[in-house]
């Protein structure tokens, strides 16, 4: 460190230079072949970055969960105007104040955030695809299924259509999980989903009183 | 010292006075330099401790056991903490690092040092605007600030006036470069560590422009006259808040080079690598704004592929390549001076007492492991599915920007004390401790965080109890206890921080001036690598390296294959994890 060009400094460029600390200037040459280790770790961290690149094409081919979706533009009066209709259209209950939904296997269904909750109340069945319609009515809000763990971004003016398929019948929390205001930890909304032949799992019945 | 070549213009433009000498680097200090330095190492440390004070603050409020705050004011104290750590402390500390790596690395004057002053007021007044309007309750927008979520305007003019002083010294740096190439103040290439700096600079100014094009049409919003769209504003915020991190990776890599050659006498084994190295972070590092986009409703997957994989891993490459240049470096230089026994006598022998040597240690080691293995994974376009806005995502930036680049400013703070403050480090002992209570704090609580991030409990969030919501939910019964055991490593690593602040703070104003008498083995208060030295080597110690297989440095290829492993295994585990969840698409 301190002997900054004690070692062979100045002399010819073909001269081999001492190895130098990365303080230092590096003299003469430096564009040299690299040490063998260093080549071997190369080529498997490229190797590896390749495996971690083909996974993501990989699984939109091959695998269950993307974030692909249908996704446009929407006015936020006109994506609350469209859940309204949806609500009117196939509510079959209530629950602590919120309308309770079952739309019809393979439907449109959707699900608008606003500040500080999740709107309408969700009634799905096991097995069945629907195109989930989220959205937010105001300021950025974060879907977040509990305990699935699932989480989209809600951004106000665009509508994400994801197509899913509930695997498991239960009661399912819709936690907020993007900061969105001085309420954003008391919006909690919820999914129900209910076996294939419409009734919820016994053990569950007490959550679910619809009426 | 080799002669340096001066014009006599430029001598004569520069009295002695004006610099001194390194008395145990034989670096040319230009005392302009040394006084923006430690003026803004002194502001990121004011910043260190707002953002640090806050931490504990948010810290007690999570611990659902303790749950310290009110929700306003916890959600005013994280906007704070984001603010102060992320943007304050660590750009005020890359200046101080900008200057060092440009000035004195170099022998060189550095460029106009009035406007130094000027950047430093810039930010300083930009830096006090923010705050002050944080903590009056005029931007409790958490540090996003995600549009349509509104701030008072002089919030966002503050941040402006923070990123033009940055972008300010940035040019300073540039054109100091083209003084010390001119003045011929120093031979060949720059060396490694100012091309790790000048990467840093040059994205740093990608970061600032992104920064401007965000926070310009944001205040004009503010104030009423033009419209954003949150979508937009999204990607725009993220390229100036994910690429600022990228900053930090550049300077950090930089200052673990400078750690080895401060300590041990780390070796650079090959320039090339290295340096291209560098290179694939400038080309392909300003696309990972696409990290925070992945479940946005707003972009394609093939743009989300192209661009989270930084265009097919590229600048992933590159800290894997300096994930093994770096400790590579250490054993060699080790090895060449005769620490030549079996596979880890290098590791065994190396002077763990050294703050500067076990901050550089625990930076890699945590940065590489829970940092890159957890940044890399949950940066996959469908696995941030199961990640995104969960507590994983801070479990995994607190192991990258907390345990990986303040650890590393920390440990180059232990050699700044005495080469540009001139004092003795304060409390020894602490000091020594200070890398292990940190690291090691910072470790538990990033691994707990992410595991209660892994039952989908959200970041951001004041009560996960939902105690005034329409309906119940009751997390994981696990969830207590991990966020529990996230506490006191939370706590620790406090202790660890503020114990630095204290030493830092102590040693600069009330510390014993550092004298060359005081270079004696075994005294207290100076690291090892200035009492002494690491000897410079010459081409026959090269007769002390391993010709085996496995090439110059065997010891840390074993340490790389075992990283390997250890991601390759978390990676799969996740798309494992995936599976599990609904079909989604």
């Amino acid at each position: 460190m301190s002997g900054r060009g004690e070692n062979g400094g100045g002399g010819a460029p073909e001269e081999r230079q001492p190895m130098t600390t990365g303080m230092q200037s590096p003299k003469g040459r430096w564009w040299i072949p690299a040490h063998r280790s260093e080549k071997v770790w190369f080529a498997i961290a490229f190797a590896w970055c390749m495996v971690l690149f083909a996974m993501m094409p990989l699984w939109h081919w091959k695998g269950g969960q993307n974030p692909s979706g249908i996704r446009r533009k929407v006015e936020p009066a006109a994506f609350e105007a469209r859940v309204n209709q949806f609500v009117a259209d196939y509510q079959v209950g209530e629950l602590n104040g919120f309308p309770v939904v079952e739309p019809p296997p393979g439907s449109d269904i959707y699900m608008i955030g606003r500040m500080w909750s999740w709107y309408p109340v969700l009634k799905l069945r096991k097995g069945t695809e629907y195109t989930l319609h989220l959205s937010s009515k105001d300021v950025n809000h974060g879907f977040s299924l509990y305990p699935v763990n699932i989480n989209f971004q809600i951004v106000p003016g665009y509508d994400y259509g994801l197509r899913i398929v509930p695997t498991e019948a239960g009661d399912f929390g819709v936690i907020c999980n993007e900061f969105c205001g001085v309420g954003h930890h008391m919006m909690l909304g919820k999914v129900l989903v209910t076996n294939e032949d419409g009734t919820m799992p016994g053990e569950r019945t007490a959550s679910a009183e619809v009426q | 010292m080799s002669t340096i070549t001066e014009t006599p213009a430029a001598r004569a433009a520069r009295p002695s006075d004006v610099f001194r000498t390194c008395d145990v680097t034989g670096l040319r200090l230009h005392r302009p330099a040394e006084r923006l330095i430690k003026a803004n190492a002194v502001a990121a440390t004011v910043a260190l401790l707002i953002g640090g004070i806050s931490a504990i603050l948010i810290l007690l409020t999570r611990w659902q056991a303790v749950h310290l705050l009110e929700p306003v004011m916890f959600y005013r104290v994280l906007t704070a903490h984001g603010i102060s750590m992320l943007i304050f402390f660590i750009i005020f500390f890359e200046m101080a690092v900008l200057y060092f790596a440009c000035g004195p690395l170099l022998n060189s004057r550095i460029a106009a040092p009035k406007l130094g002053w000027f950047n430093f007021g810039l930010m300083s007044v930009g830096a006090v605007l923010v705050e002050w309007m944080i903590w009056t309750g005029k931007a409790d927008v958490l540090m996003t600030s995600y549009i349509p979520l509104r701030a008072d305007p002089l919030y966002y003019l503050g941040i402006i006036f923070f990123a033009v002083g940055a972008l300010l010294v940035c040019f300073q740096f540039f054109a100091t470069l083209v003084i010390a190439k001119r003045e011929r103040t120093y031979e060949g290439s720059l060396p490694l560590i100012t091309f790790g700096a000048v990467a840093a600079a040059i994205i740093a100014v990608i970061t600032l422009l992104h920064g401007a094009a965000t926070y310009i049409p944001t205040f004009l919003w503010s104030i009423g006259l033009m419209s954003v769209d949150p979508q937009v504003y999204r990607m725009l915020w993220w390229a100036l808040g994910h690429s600022s991190q990228q900053i930090n990776v550049a300077a950090m890599v930089a200052i673990w080079y400078l750690l080895g050659a401060f300590t041990v006498g780390a070796v650079v084994l090959n320039e090339k690598i290295s340096r291209t190295a560098f290179v694939l972070y400038i080309l392909f590092i300003s696309m990972a704004s696409a990290h925070h986009l992945l479940v946005d409703p707003g972009f394609s997957s093939s743009w989300k592929v192209v661009n989270t994989s930084y265009f097919m891993y590229m600048a992933v490459l590159a800290s894997m390549l300096h994930g093994f240049t770096v400790p590579a470096g250490v054993e060699v230089g080790q090895r060449l001076r005769g620490v030549t026994q079996g596979l880890f006598g290098w590791v065994k022998r190396a002077p763990w007492g050294d703050p500067g040597f076990s901050s550089l240690v625990l930076s890699v080691v945590v940065f590489g492991f829970v940092g890159g293995i957890t940044g890399v994974t949950i940066g996959t376009e469908q696995i941030n599915i199961v990640v995104h806005n969960t507590l994983r995502v801070p479990g995994h930036f607190h192991a990258t920007v907390v345990s990986g680049t303040a650890m590393a400013f920390m440990g180059l703070t232990y050699y700044l004390i005495p080469l540009i403050f001139r004092k003795k480090v304060a409390f020894w002992r602490a000091a020594q401790a200070q890398p292990y209570l940190f690291a090691g704090g910072m470790l538990i609580f990033s691994i707990f965080m992410s595991f209660s991030g892994g039952f989908g409990v959200p970041r951001r969030h004041w009560d996960i109890t939902f105690s005034n919501a329409p309906f119940e939910q009751a997390f994981h019964p696990a969830v207590d206890a991990l966020l529990g055991i996230m506490a006191l490593g939370g706590l620790i690593a406090a202790v660890g921080g503020g114990l630095y602040i204290l030493i830092t703070v102590w040693s600069v104003f009330f510390g014993k001036p550092f004298t060359e008498a005081d270079r004696v083995a075994g005294a207290r208060g100076l690291p090892q690598g200035i009492i002494r030295p690491p000897r410079p080597v010459t081409v026959a110690d090269e007769a002390n390296l391993p010709t085996g297989r496995f090439g110059t440095a065997p010891g840390t290829m074993w340490l790389v294959i075992i990283f390997l492993a250890a991601f390759a295994t978390y990676y799969f585990a996740n798309w494992k994890l995936l599976s599990f969840v609904w079909k989604i698409g």
